[in-house]
């Protein structure tokens, strides 16, 4: 509740605050606070300096071109769900934005902050995992690399984002004509994180799927996708049948650590990731489950 | 657009109009004051260090380092205040239980025994800067073994928490009426005719979550000897008591505000700790000091409600007669005995094993446990909801071995409607009831026979919906304060108010209790504008300060509006006897000629010869022109005692879903009807079933504290313990009848626990009428996703 | 220091309250520069420069804001302590989408709880509101407001 003392920079650009970074050594960015602050007011995370990027306008704002959805890391989560353009282009991020949190979380809360805190439990990882995501960073000397959700989740508030890094923009394919994506999570009654979340992205040509990629969180360290569910619905055609048998393969993908607690044990998230992979794609498909 | 202070005008009669509330103004404008928004000239912060560990032995603290830290005034530990506070009282000690009334020091000094017992404050210019000090500060523990389940306390080598319990048990008291032990014989020895269902029932454990944490304003004045102590209680009269008891502070030199306090649900009755430190702190230092708890410092150092393990049998004839009911009941206490504790599983519970049914033999063995865990006291219901949950859980059980319908099996044992006064088995008089009038409301509003027919058919479809009707009654309107001095209540349990007019016609009302959110500042002024005819605006209720207002024992137990409420009304009429009196005089005819009808008092027969109550008012100040003999003013005081309790009761109905895949439940519908005798205001009897329902559910389907085996608390904060949301709830429906108190002077019995008496397990019977075609007749709650889906699992394999 | 102590402690701006530390209860909502956040997840320098509307804002002198007049007439709070949270919460519900469904509200209250009301008068005050704004905008951004630097 009542956070230890921290020296306090705002940063301008992002090179401003690539130059903070690098001449504090316990230097932490913050953006909207929503992953930071809460940590700070446990004492959970002490840093001695804050770095607000919050101001960087050259962050903010989604812009779809050529296929490709641009999101500057720090649009929130608003932002993202309110925005028209983009659900068209991508509805399955607006909709997701939409379900993070709460309103004043989304208000806030930025898609860049979410995704650098990496957080099992958060929507966004899964989403971007299952959208084949790309997420552009920007390092010390104005040096600028792009990495896949697989190369920058490590575990549990861990990715390779570089202490003197900057992730700048998140940047995904607009979803085509015969694309269907759809994210589903059963929500923790209290926090409201995912549990278990469930994203796909499914290609349907008549009704069969001609290509897939799914993705499940929040049981599992960092996102994990589904290739084997995904292989047993290509060719498929997309009917309550050959769903649920797709989505009984899910426990071949998650042979590594699966997270319990009291709430929910790894058991009961192992099998509910086959539900809510089955819940995604009946909504993608518009197959009804009754 | 409303000005403020606006109240529509009076049409009909305003006993029983649901006008809006008078309190709300301030609350809705940021204008009120919290305890946590008292901001006194150099005031200093406080913050408390607490114990992580659920039992272990202080070797030692080291505070110097936090001393020297910026902003901080002064560092205590339990060395300090050992001997200059005195501990913190039980206060209520039922008789003939063998209770051990174990010393609760407001530190710890050696041990430590819940993790989140205070060890040491801090008192700094800052709570930033107290905050930091606490860091500093460095205790040695040795860690001891500790338990955390009541059940598991009283098994032989269990650690030990108090030297003067021994296996842990702080009382053991006995409910018994007729003979429960004979009934089940009989129901041995005659398997042909008679039917014994057991079940063991765990009430889990509860954090009551008012909105607003606690928190306390202390401000010693030493040259006068005086202490102002602002908190966040339900009734500060006693906290004026206990803090005199505690302190040594002369009653008179006390003063407790409480006007504004955010919530209670029972868990600001208790007299804290924190409190006094905060008080040690004023009187140490000279500076008024503030203590707010944090969320999670509450969760850890606010009471907790339930915590029972429950062993019930029940005994019936085939044909559905209810013939007995044994109950062997483990209830955690906590690590100490908090000021009501004992009384909630005892009194508040086991007397009211008859519930609304004729049980003639009836027996609880209630153990009280002190356990490594934060203290256990009331919370909303407080007993009855673990009450009425056995007695219909048992119902049910019995219902399904006898193959009868629930309903009709509640029928068969339900008492007769009754207007004045029904014994039953434990030893109480029930006051007026009509147990099936609720219930036929109930299902004629639910159309059950069209319920239970749309259940037929979904299950048809492998589709799981589930219904449940419970009917209770509860115990309310505590006193009479003879009652509570025999069951061993450190008090008395009447309430006071003085009703005062001033020369201009406007009134202020003086209440003893103290309403946090109940409304009583709009129903009470409703109770003397009927009565005496002056517009409601006209009229303001004062509460919550000892220092102007008459004695009080406060508000839990759904007494206010029953008890309070009643000398209000009571000191109404003695104003109206006076006024008349006065008209007389002054109208120049005899007393007996005079009538009295909506605010004026008119010589019989000639209504124009007449005085208002403004006119007697202004002469009764100004007393030009007195009775011979009559004292100037028009003020009346009452202290009120009832003569017994009140037993509020009703009939609830729940329709679930169950989604089989993962286990989530859905509250379709939930029915509440009612009965709490006469209305003052239907709005906010509504409003307090609304959020009492809401409760129960919350018992139900989310809520429960975990803790692990070594005591540490996981449902540390809101991000662990789920509370009742929005878009999870349907709209409650709220209906009522109205069977008046023969005994109280409005006739009126409680609502304030209602909605939590029948709502938990009305919803868990219903889940599991859901899930009766898989043969699952038992589940733990709350009712979580994981839990039903791996009874549906479990099931399925079977 | 957090945004909700700024207020309180600094500027004596008690009607905002606080009722957690995990940003789950929504007691301490205010609005900055017209979107709602929780002021207990907010440094108060991050609010530098920006526009804050506390509950004391909202209210025209004497004259309540359509949604306080709501809650009053539909017995939208009990005590009183998740009520400026959930107001300031609602304003902005109805600014986004005027014409909400019971539905939308309940979820447009993720962020807010309430122990007392089982939120079934606040969701109906707020539908309430919802009628009785229709169409009239209500421009009162006046007053109360706590512009600040530092």
């Amino acid at each position: 509740m009542y956070a230890p003392e921290f020296e306090y920079h705002r940063a301008a650009t992002v090179a401003e605050a690539i130059q903070l970074l690098s001449s504090n050594e316990d230097a932490k960015l913050i953006a909207g606070g929503h992953s930071l602050l809460p940590l700070l007011k446990l004492r959970l995370a002490r840093p001695s300096v804050l770095v607000d990027i919050g101001r960087i306008s050259e962050l903010k704002g989604i812009t779809i071109s050529d296929g490709t959805v641009r999101i500057g890391a720090l649009t929130t989560h608003w932002e993202i769900s309110s925005s028209h353009d983009l659900e068209h282009a991508c509805g399955i991020m607006a909709e997701a934005a939409g379900g993070i949190g709460d309103t004043q979380v989304r208000n806030r809360g930025t898609i860049g902050g979410n995704v650098v805190h990496a957080d099992p439990a958060s929507d966004w990882p899964t989403v971007l995992t299952a959208l084949g995501a790309k997420f552009n960073i920007q390092g010390a000397g104005g040096s600028t690399r792009t990495v896949e959700p697989g190369d920058f989740f490590v575990g549990p508030l861990t990715t390779t984002l570089g202490e003197q890094e900057v992730l700048t923009s998140i940047e995904a394919p607009t979803l085509g004509h015969h694309q269907r994506a759809e994210y589903a999570k059963m929500a923790h009654p209290a926090s409201g994180f995912a549990v278990v979340g469930a994203a796909v992205v499914v290609t349907v040509e008549g009704d069969v799927c001609t290509a897939a990629r799914i993705a499940v969180g929040g049981l599992v360290p960092v996102p994990v996708r589904m290739t084997s569910v995904e292989t047993a619905l290509v060719g498929k055609a997309l009917n309550q049948e050959n769903i649920a048998e797709a989505a009984s393969h899910a426990s071949n993908d998650l042979q590594g650590e699966i997270l319990g607690d009291f709430f929910a044990s790894a058991e009961y998230r192992k099998a509910m990731a086959e539900v809510e992979i089955r819940h995604a794609l009946f909504h993608a498909t518009e197959v009804s489950h009754h | 657009m409303t000005k403020l202070g606006g109240t529509p005008t009076m049409t009909t009669r305003i006993f029983g109009s649901g006008i809006r509330r008078r309190e709300d103004p301030r609350l809705m404008t940021g204008q009120a004051d919290y305890t946590d928004d008292i901001r006194l000239r150099g005031m200093v912060h406080a913050a408390i260090l607490r114990s992580p560990h659920a039992h272990a032995k202080i070797n030692s603290i080291d505070t110097s380092a936090a001393r020297n830290a910026p902003g901080v005034l002064a560092v205590y530990t339990g060395a300090d205040t050992d001997g200059v506070l005195n501990p913190i009282p039980c206060a209520w000690l039922p008789p003939d239980s063998d209770i051990k009334a174990v010393d609760h020091p407001a530190m710890a000094v050696d041990t430590v025994r819940y993790v989140g017992d205070a060890v040491a404050v801090v008192v700094a210019e800052s709570r930033y800067q107290a905050e930091d000090a606490l860091e500093l500060i460095n205790v040695d523990y040795s860690a001891l073994p500790s338990v955390v389940n009541p059940q598991a306390a009283m098994a032989s080598g269990a650690p030990q928490l108090h030297e003067d319990a021994p296996n842990n048990q702080a009382f053991h008291w006995v409910v018994a009426g007729g003979d429960a032990d004979a009934a089940f014989a009989a129901a041995a020895g005659d398997p042909q005719n008679h039917v014994v269902v057991s079940e063991n029932i765990v009430q889990q454990r509860l954090i009551p979550n008012a909105m607003e944490p606690r928190s306390a304003v202390a401000s010693w004045q030493s040259a006068m000897g005086e202490l102002t102590l602002w908190s966040t209680s339900q009734n500060p009269h006693i906290v004026r008591f206990l803090c005199s008891l505690v302190t040594g502070i002369g009653e008179h030199k006390i003063r407790v505000i409480a006007v504004d306090v955010g919530g209670g649900f029972g868990s600001k009755v208790a007299m804290y700790a924190d409190e006094m430190l905060a008080t040690f702190c004023t009187m140490q230092l000279g500076r008024p000091v503030k203590w707010t708890a944090t969320r999670s410092e509450g969760y850890m150092s606010t009471i907790h409600g339930r915590d029972h393990v429950q062993q019930v049998e029940m005994a019936a004839t085939k044909d559905g007669k209810i013939t007995g009911l044994r109950a062997t009941v483990y209830a955690g206490m906590g690590a100490y005995l908090s000021t009501a504790g004992p009384g909630v599983p005892t009194i508040l519970h086991g007397l009211m094993y008859s519930g609304p049914y004729e049980i003639p033999n009836v027996k609880g063995d209630i153990f009280g446990v002190f356990t490594n865990t934060t203290p256990v006291d009331a919370y909303r219901g407080a007993g009855r909801p673990e009450a009425t949950f056995l007695l219909e859980r048992m119902i049910e059980l019995l219902a399904a071995e006898l193959d009868i319908d629930p309903v009709e099996m509640r029928r068969r044992n339900l008492i007769q409607p009754f207007e004045d006064g029904h014994d039953v088995s434990t030893g109480l008089t029930y006051d007026s009831g009509n147990y099936q009038g609720t219930l036929d409301l109930a299902l004629q509003h639910v159309d059950y026979p069209a319920l239970r027919k749309e259940q037929t058919e979904l299950r048809s479809q492998g589709q799981y919906m589930g219904i449940a009707v419970s009917t209770y009654c509860e115990i309310c309107g505590l006193g009479p304060s003879q009652v509570a001095g025999a069951v061993g209540f450190g008090g008395g349990l009447w309430e006071s108010a003085i009703v005062r007019f001033y020369a201009t016609g406007k009134v202020n009302v003086f209440v003893g209790t103290s309403p946090h959110g109940q409304g009583e500042e709009t129903t009470f002024a409703q109770i003397v504008s009927d009565e005496l005819g002056v517009p409601v605006e006209d009229i303001e209720i004062i509460h919550g300060d000892t220092d102007i207002t008459p004695m009080g024992w406060g508000t839990y137990g759904s007494r206010t509006t029953v008890v309070g409420g009643a000398a209000v009304v009571l000191s109404a009429r003695k104003i109206k006897e006076k006024g008349k009196a006065l008209a007389a005089h002054l109208l120049e005819a005899a007393e007996e000629d005079i009538e009295y009808e909506d605010g004026k008092f008119f010589v019989r027969g000639s209504p124009d010869q007449n005085k208002t109550i403004q006119d007697i008012a202004l002469m009764a100040n100004v007393a030009w022109n007195m009775p011979e003999g009559m004292e100037p003013g028009l003020e009346a005081t009452t202290f009120y005692d009832p003569p017994n309790f009140s037993y509020p009761f009703g009939a609830h109905v729940a329709v679930v879903s169950v989604d089989a895949d993962n286990g989530h439940i859905v509250l379709q519908r939930y029915v509440a009807v009612d009965d709490c005798g006469p209305q003052i205001n239907p709005v906010i009897v509504e409003g307090q079933v609304h959020g009492g329902v809401v409760q129960g559910a919350g018992q139900a389907l989310w809520e429960g504290v975990v803790y692990d085996d070594n005591g540490q608390l996981l449902t540390g904060s809101m991000l662990d313990y789920a509370l009742p949301k929005a878009h999870l709830l349907p709209n409650i429906e709220v209906l009522s009848t109205v069977t008046p108190s023969p005994h109280n002077p409005l006739g009126v019995k409680g609502i304030g626990e209602t909605g939590s008496i029948a709502s938990t397990v009305t919803i868990y019977n219903a889940v599991i009428d859901a899930l009766k075609p898989l043969g699952i007749t038992k589940l733990e709650m709350p009712l979580s996703s994981q839990r039903v889906w791996q009874a549906i699992q479990q099931a399925k394999g079977a | 220091m957090l945004l909700v102590h700024f207020l309180r402690e600094e500027l004596g701006l008690t009607g905002t309250k606080i009722g957690c530390d995990t940003s789950q209860c929504g007691a301490c909502v205010v609005s900055m520069n017209g979107s709602t956040v929780k002021s207990c997840t907010c440094l108060a320098v991050q609010a530098d420069g920006a526009e804050i509307a506390t509950i004391e804002g909202l209210a025209n002198g004497s004259e309540l804001h359509p949604m306080q007049e709501a809650f009053w007439d539909n017995h939208g709070l009990q005590c009183g302590y998740c009520t400026a949270g959930m107001i300031m919460t609602a304003v902005e519900m109805l600014e986004r989408n005027p014409h909400p469904s019971s539905d939308e509200v309940r979820a447009g209250l993720e962020g807010n709880l309430c122990r007392c009301t089982g939120y079934q008068n606040i969701v109906k005050s707020i539908l309430a509101a919802a009628e009785k704004m229709d169409g009239h905008a209500h421009n009162d951004e006046t007053g109360g407001h706590a512009h600040h630097d530092h």
